[in-house]
């Protein structure tokens, strides 16, 4: 049973929509204890980091950190990978998990920002989400802000600097971009996750 | 194989296949009007996603004009089994209205006559849903030296600049711009880049060129001179005049970057 976590910010239909046409045994709750009763926990989340805000108040982060503590498999998609880290630029006043070292920038000067369309992967390491992926495969991406290339990167994307397209440590995965909509590359990421057994 | 860097970036030039839908069939008009059938939405949508689309729009064309919602049914079949960026348009004069649209499975909205006539409706949108879902269409035709925004399906001029227009919509909120040109549109002459290069840039948001596909050469002039962020065609798509992969080979070969293979 997969929680995709909603609290608020936008829209989860796609999520779920691709985690059905898996086969998984998903749907979308604002439930702090339904969260805690599922074995997977999905964050997804567009948009301002700000918006992490909504799972601040409504005893959501609790659950989804007791979760992740206890060893559940979890995957953050967008805004929920920048939430794994320290924080983010955009937002200074929330705080995000500090699971991983860094804070979310925006990206340089000298390219368009928002970052929005395909891009392709570079993997940096061993990755069970990235299994039966071919390398470069492109994904499809849109945000402001980016997590900076840490320890637990396993795959990268350029945008006028190198920035986490794919973080995984233990049970905890995060994708900086969306792989509901990234047609087939995206579907065998969320398999891989639907099938990581820990 | 990796994509050609331009300025250290890898980011791919996007290729976008528009479905204009009419009374639930795709259609495809001449400078916005005589239609012609072209079949199914969701099954053109996914013909075109194996295709190598890397997006699809839909655009419900006659939704403003005959004072109408948009077609949720149509919407919602199309989604299932998309996996790629899917935005529809056409109706969606209020946030509800786009609410229920992405109820419906569309990934983002595009807004026009009613973002004209309420700037402030994109701000809406965009705190609810991210300004990543909401494109701002502006279709714009060449009136005395300038550029008119024209809204309706094109039918009513505004008297409004396209490009004073285009960096207001960034400043309210807009996460694209979709801009047609009506001079251009379903004429198969090709993109107008002077306009297209005009707006990209002026707005640091993404430009979707539309309006006058012909031939790969022009998606290639669209990106290179017009330096738009993605190209949308409809017609040439529809008819197999243009296959995706074909086009994306000739567009790799001419050094433009694309998602590939796809």
């Amino acid at each position: 049973m997969i929680a995709i976590v909603d609290y608020g910010a936008g829209n989860l239909n796609s999520v779920k929509k691709a985690f059905d046409y898996l086969g998984a045994d998903v749907f979308v709750t604002s439930q702090p204890e339904v969260v805690a009763a599922a074995d997977k926990i999905v964050l997804p989340g567009v948009g301002h980091f700000s918006a992490l805000g909504g799972l601040d108040n409504t005893g959501l982060r609790d659950a989804v950190l007791q979760g992740v503590n206890a060893g559940k498999p979890f995957l953050g998609i967008c805004l929920g990978l920048q939430w794994l880290f320290e924080g983010s630029d955009e937002a200074p006043e929330f705080a995000g998990a500090g699971i991983l070292r860094g804070r979310c920038q925006p990206f340089p000067p000298l390219v368009k920002s928002p970052h929005v369309g395909w891009n392709s992967l570079m993997v940096k390491g061993d990755s069970r989400l990235l299994r039966d992926v071919a390398a470069d495969s492109f994904v499809y991406y849109t945000h402001s802000f980016q997590a900076p290339v840490v320890e637990a990167t396993t795959a990268a994307s350029e945008y006028g600097t190198q920035f986490s397209a794919v973080v995984e440590r233990e049970n905890i995965f995060g994708v900086q971009f969306h792989p509901e909509k990234s047609w087939t590359v995206g579907l065998c990421i969320l398999r891989n996750f639907c099938e990581a057994d820990l | 194989m990796r994509p050609i860097c331009e300025n250290h970036q890898v980011l791919t030039k996007r290729i976008i296949a528009c479905l204009d839908v009419d009374d639930g069939r795709v259609v495809k008009g001449v400078q916005f009007v005589n239609l012609l059938d072209a079949g199914d939405p969701a099954e053109c949508a996914a013909a075109h996603a194996r295709d190598g689309a890397d997006e699809i729009v839909l655009l419900d064309i006659t939704a403003t004009s005959d004072k109408r919602t948009t077609m949720l049914d149509v919407v919602s079949r199309t989604a299932r089994g998309l996996f790629i960026p899917f935005t529809v348009g056409g109706g969606i004069r209020e946030l509800s209205d786009a609410e229920a649209v992405f109820e419906a499975g569309a990934d983002k909205i595009a807004i026009n006559s009613a973002a004209v006539k309420d700037p402030a409706l994109i701000g809406k949108i965009a705190a609810r849903f991210g300004s990543q879902a909401v494109v701002v269409s502006i279709d714009a035709r060449r009136v005395n030296g300038g550029f008119e925004v024209f809204v309706a399906g094109g039918r009513t001029p505004t008297g409004r600049d396209a490009l004073q227009w285009a960096r207001e919509a960034a400043d309210c909120g807009a996460g694209e711009i979709l801009l047609t040109s009506m001079d251009r549109d379903g004429t198969r002459s090709g993109f107008d880049c002077a306009l297209v290069q005009m707006v990209a840039d002026a707005v640091s948001i993404p430009v979707i060129a539309s309006g006058g596909a012909g031939s790969a050469q022009d998606f290639i002039d669209v990106f290179r001179n017009g330096r738009a962020d993605a190209a949308l065609a409809a017609s040439i798509f529809h008819f197999g005049i243009e296959n995706i992969g074909q086009l994306k080979l000739e567009l790799r070969a001419a050094n433009v970057p694309v998602r590939w293979p796809c």
